[in-house]
């Protein structure tokens, strides 16, 4: 398959606001225009990987991701997770992946009570099979942002060792001499992001559509997701 | 009948929040202060009668939406003499 005859979906709710960033950066990368699906839709249209983008779904009432976990449209996103379809997740919409139980463990407020927003050197880990990681290799550093205030990666000691054990941590903050330390929020084992047992849900805190050209500090997210895009059309 | 969720966090669970309120507290010469946590409180409505089964449904509520039971823990109270 040719990446622009890949099928990409961007889920859509009351309070995203990096729908719109993730779109034009996909049609940049894969040269076809995603398609937009609202939260209140119950089924999706055909597609080859469903993007939840990063924004304040729902206000984060309750808890970050909770309400917008809950939609009629993640129905279909597990439903689609079930079949072994690609879902990805940036920011809140990795808070909304663990809300689901797709993932393991939760996002919580930042160690230093603050929202951040900076660059950061996310490192790649991988291990399992996964579209997300496949492309990539292990220890390659990429400049890609954070913008959040919940972004502190908890789990249980127990499910921390599977995700090391499985192979399923995708990324990691590291320290770099361009963005200064690492771990920007206090994340268990300075984890930015993680993939499901089958290697094809991933969740992340950096937003890699906001580093898609060296206009905007860094193109080091084109390159992730240039990765995903062309391991998903293989 | 009106029902109260108490959601706390679990133990063992790093509570950000609480640690600055706390420092707060013993900056402003509350030194007897020792651990702080925070939680939150959340009262439904419930259009019910009996105790045991809104207790049941509202355990429910908890495990499916109202806490996050990786790291939260959830107490109901019911109000008895406010039932109808």
């Amino acid at each position: 398959m040719s990446l622009s005859a890949l099928r990409v979906t961007v889920a859509v709710f009351p309070g995203s606001n990096c729908d719109r960033d993730m779109m034009v950066a996909i049609e940049k990368l894969a040269g076809r225009r995603p398609a937009l699906v609202w939260h209140k839709e119950s089924s999706l249209d055909a597609t080859d990987l469903v993007i939840i983008p990063g924004g304040f779904s729902y206000g984060d009432y309750l808890r970050c991701g909770a309400l917008a976990a809950r939609s009629p449209i993640m129905e279909a996103v597990l439903d689609h997770a079930a079949r072994g379809g690609a879902v990805m997740g940036v920011c809140n919409g990795f808070q909304i992946l663990l809300e689901t139980g797709l993932l393991p463990g939760v996002l919580v407020e930042n160690a230093g009570l603050k929202y951040v927003c900076r660059n950061t050197c996310v490192e790649v880990v991988g291990g399992t099979a996964s579209p997300f990681t496949d492309g990539l290799e292990t220890g390659q550093r990429m400049i890609i942002p954070v913008a959040h205030n919940e972004g502190n990666y908890f789990a249980s000691d127990e499910d921390l060792q599977r995700l090391e054990d499985n192979g399923q941590i995708a990324f990691r903050y590291a320290d770099s001499d361009i963005v200064g330390p690492s771990n920007p929020n206090g994340a268990a084992r300075d984890i930015a992001g993680i993939v499901s047992p089958n290697g094809r849900v991933m969740g992340m805190m950096p937003h890699p559509e906001r580093a898609i050209s060296p206009e905007l500090g860094s193109a080091d997210g084109a390159t992730l997701l240039t990765a995903c895009l062309e391991a998903l059309s293989a | 009948m009106q029902v109260i969720v108490n959601i706390s966090l679990k133990y063992g669970v790093l509570d950000p929040q609480g640690r600055a309120i706390g420092r707060s507290l013993t900056d402003l010469g509350f030194q007897e202060v020792g651990d702080v946590r925070v939680g939150k409180r959340i009262t439904l409505e419930i259009d019910e009668t009996d105790a045991s089964r809104a207790r049941q449904r509202v355990a429910r509520m908890c495990e499916t939406l109202l806490a996050n039971t990786v790291i939260e823990d959830y107490e109901i109270e019911i109000d008895e003499g406010e039932d109808a």
